[in-house]
């Protein structure tokens, strides 16, 4: 089986974003058990914006899930020998779901749907003599036997598969609606079923038109574009999760002791996140990325693949964005706890000689998590904007992995062209907008849900 | 008061030391001076005695931060980090790397920064209270509903995406202005035109927001039903309490960044090619320049530190009910 002849290469950060995963699925177990915050989170899911939002999202993750399972491919055999080689670079999952795109490159740019070339080219005739024309492309729309069918063909092709996408989902939808959704239940169905078949018809169709156009034009290697772009929300996701991992126990720690002990345990802390905050954000996390490279520079014996060198300094991006952002949950948290120290019920605990470190598993880590939880969904989107900040001056992701920051960058000398090649940022931007817009939304019903106070009046869906 | 400030003063000083100390450890212990000096020396064959010099003619050939060799004091004077990281407390920037006088090249950048970043700030807060206050006016509308919509839409583009837009529309496509670039005198509106509006266009989404939630908070309070229950008007209320109340804690959350105006904004520089402080660190930081990243990170501390100090002078001024202690 050919299928079968591959060496699972998990990346570190991979195996964190499991870990991850796995966590979340505790803590949706303990949200189940607990009445209190089933509620809270039902109140989420049944305003309109909160579940399609959650779906956008889900989406996102499950892209960036099926992207975090590496292996490496069997290389042939050569002659005779009897050795197993593996191909020195790692596919994903998603790599094998997105075949189409891969291996059809062009010589250059090509626009969104060409069969043509978007460059010039010296072709020499059959008859003798030289004509400078825009080439046929080598594999977009190869398929046609007349060029004259381009347009019609397009909208037949998508027309079909839009149709067969629908009617599915459409009936799948009608049996759900029919017998298996319960009556009493209080979610936005509706929103729901459209953002769904929405979501089901776009990547379908996207994914059947790649087999035959480039959807997103072709970059300056002639590499497909929306390869490139779907392959960076694995690093749009990842850093969003990864560095808030990152700042959540610092931030809970250092938070509620400063705030239960206070004495010197307050001033200690107060005075790191003082010391860390007056810093310019900025200013650390380029200073410590240069470190990163050169750690990797000096140490070329730990990175046996070249993923693996972008991962290592992946991860190291994601840990120093996460520690140089936990100082403002940490305030709050601390702020929080100084508050709920004074209150009467952990008074009462404490003369019942309950123990302290009882007093704040049951007593305060519990009332504090509606900031924690609110911070942490703002954290994300906020993340997922300084990688591109980031990767657009230099100091962000590596080079060689796919980023919506590096498309930017890449994007940079691309629209001084003459004509202008735009589809390079459109794509960056259409799924990095998408991402965050969700992400911005659903923090913000999860906020309305859960500290009410903060929402101001008006403006409940 | 007096009191009060130096003693914050005083608790500056340790802090400002800590800063030293973790720049200093991320530069130089895991970059030792031997790296740094074949990074600028720029060549893959260096010879040793090379390194040597370069690190001498820097002061970088002592220890890094305990003298083994010396004794009493001299322990901790006869190092690097005393003579590069702490001198800086006598606002003493020494040289760069590169053989520049940082105080004066400082000096020199210092208003180019401010030509973009005060303009920013002014004008950016004056819009977003402006915008907040009139989303406020028609609160719990449809209106108000979607305006919120477009400011979560606005917030969720990039920053970059914002300068590649105006870059593009406003510098290339229409040509209306420079792409980038900075000249001094009176021509200098014309490059500051473009990072000015966009500087403030992409702090609309997210300051509107924070303070028709803070105008909101002010809107529900007993004073402000009681004087709409006495028939005052509702422009009235709306100027006469709720702004005025609402914008303290507006000003006391912005004062804290007042002082790092001098600094300067490190991206909208590099964008658009403003030769200020925030393009200066980040092309000592492309160049491993540590010299120049140490002084600025100091000054950058300083400036919050100040800027800590400056919101909490600002609360007891705009509320006479806090006091200092």
């Amino acid at each position: 089986m050919e299928l079968f002849d591959v060496r699972l290469h998990l990346l570190w950060s991979d195996i964190l974003i499991f870990l991850l995963v796995a966590s979340l699925c505790a803590f949706v177990v303990n949200v189940v058990r607990n009445p209190l915050a089933r509620k809270r989170w039902s109140q989420v899911f049944e305003s309109r914006i909160g579940s399609a939002s959650f779906l956008v999202i889900l989406f996102y993750v499950l892209i960036a899930l099926t992207d975090s399972v590496h292996f490496q491919k069997k290389l042939e055999q050569a002659g005779d020998s009897e050795d197993v080689h593996y191909a020195p670079e790692v596919t994903s999952l998603l790599d094998l779901a997105l075949a189409p795109m891969l291996g059809r490159d062009e010589k250059t740019y090509s626009a969104p749907f060409a069969i043509h070339s978007f460059a010039k080219e010296n072709t020499e005739l059959a008859e003798g003599g030289v004509i400078r024309d825009y080439p046929r492309l080598e594999h977009g729309g190869s398929h046609l036997e007349d060029d004259a069918q381009h347009g019609a063909d397009i909208v037949v092709k998508s027309m079909t598969i839009i149709g067969w996408t629908l009617v599915p989902v459409l009936i799948l939808l009608f049996l759900h609606h029919a017998f298996i959704k319960k009556r009493d239940s209080r979610l936005p169905w509706p929103v729901i079923y459209f953002t769904f078949s929405a979501v089901v018809v776009v990547s379908s169709w996207a994914l059947y038109m790649s087999q035959f156009y480039h959807v997103l034009g072709t970059d300056k290697v002639g590499q497909d574009v929306l390869y490139g772009a779907v392959k960076a929300v694995r690093t749009g996701v990842l850093i969003g999760t990864l560095a808030t991992l990152v700042t959540l126990p610092l931030a809970v720690l250092l938070g509620i002791s400063a705030g239960y002990f206070r004495g010197w345990v307050d001033d200690v802390v107060q005075y790191i996140y003082t010391t860390l905050n007056s810093i310019p954000g900025i200013l650390l996390i380029a200073a410590s990325v240069l470190l990163i490279d050169v750690y990797i520079e000096t140490h070329p014996e730990q990175f046996k693949l070249l993923s693996d060198r972008a991962d290592f300094k992946f991860v190291a991006l994601c840990f120093i964005l996460g520690m140089t952002s936990w100082t403002g949950l940490c305030r709050l948290l601390r702020a929080e706890t100084l508050k709920l120290s004074q209150l009467e019920y952990v008074q009462a605990a404490h003369a019942f000689g309950v123990s302290r470190w009882r007093v704040i598993m049951r007593h305060i880590l519990p009332n504090t998590t509606h900031l924690i939880l609110i911070a942490l969904v703002l954290d994300f989107s906020g993340f997922v904007l300084a990688e591109a900040v980031l990767s657009y001056i230099g100091v962000g992701v590596d080079p060689s992995m796919k980023s919506w920051g590096n498309m930017i960058n890449e994007a940079r000398a691309e629209l001084a062209r003459e004509p202008v090649v735009w589809w390079s940022v459109i794509a960056a931007f259409i799924l990095m907008f998408v991402l965050v817009l969700a992400a911005n939304l659903f923090s913000d019903r999860v906020r309305d849900a859960f500290d009410p106070r903060m929402s101001g009046s008006g403006d409940k869906q | 008061m007096l009191a009060y400030i130096i003693r914050r003063l005083v608790y500056a000083i340790p802090i400002l030391i800590g800063v030293n100390l973790l720049t200093f450890a991320l530069f130089f212990v895991v970059n030792t001076p031997d790296q740094m000096a074949r990074v600028q020396l720029g060549d893959k064959h260096v010879t040793e005695d090379a390194v040597q010099e370069w690190k001498a003619q820097r002061g970088y050939d002592k220890p890094l931060l305990i003298n083994g060799e010396a004794d009493g004091a001299e322990v901790f004077i006869d190092t690097i980090f005393f003579e590069k990281s702490l001198s800086l407390f006598v606002l003493d920037f020494g040289k760069s790397d590169a053989g520049r006088n940082i105080a004066a090249d400082i000096e020199q950048r210092m208003w180019p920064s401010l030509a973009v970043a005060l303009p920013t700030f002014i004008i950016g807060i004056s819009v977003n209270i402006a915008f907040a206050l009139f989303v406020v006016m028609f609160r719990a509308s449809i209106f108000d509903t979607s305006a919120m919509i477009l400011c979560v839409g606005l917030m969720s583009v990039s920053g970059v995406f914002y300068v590649i837009a105006g870059q593009f529309f406003f510098a290339k496509e229409w040509s209306l202005v420079p792409i980038s670039g900075y000249l001094g005198g009176a021509d200098a509106w014309r490059f500051l035109l473009l990072p000015v509006t966009i500087g403030v266009i992409s702090g609309i989404g997210g300051g509107t927001r924070l303070y028709r939630t803070l105008f909101l908070e002010e809107a529900n309070k007993d004073y402000v039903r009681t004087a709409r229950a006495k028939g005052v008007a509702e422009l009235t209320v709306l100027f006469r309490h709720i702004l005025p109340n609402g914008m303290i804690p507006i000003l006391t959350s912005v004062v804290v960044v007042i002082p790092s105006l001098f600094m300067g904004s490190l991206l909208v520089e590099s964008f658009f090619g403003i030769p200020g402080l925030g393009s200066y660190t980040l092309d000592a930081i492309q160049s491993q320049d540590f010299a120049i990243v140490r002084s600025m990170v100091f000054l950058g501390s300083v400036l919050y530190i100040i800027g800590l100090l400056l919101t909490d002078i600002s609360y007891t001024l705009v509320d006479p009910r806090v006091r200092l202690s």
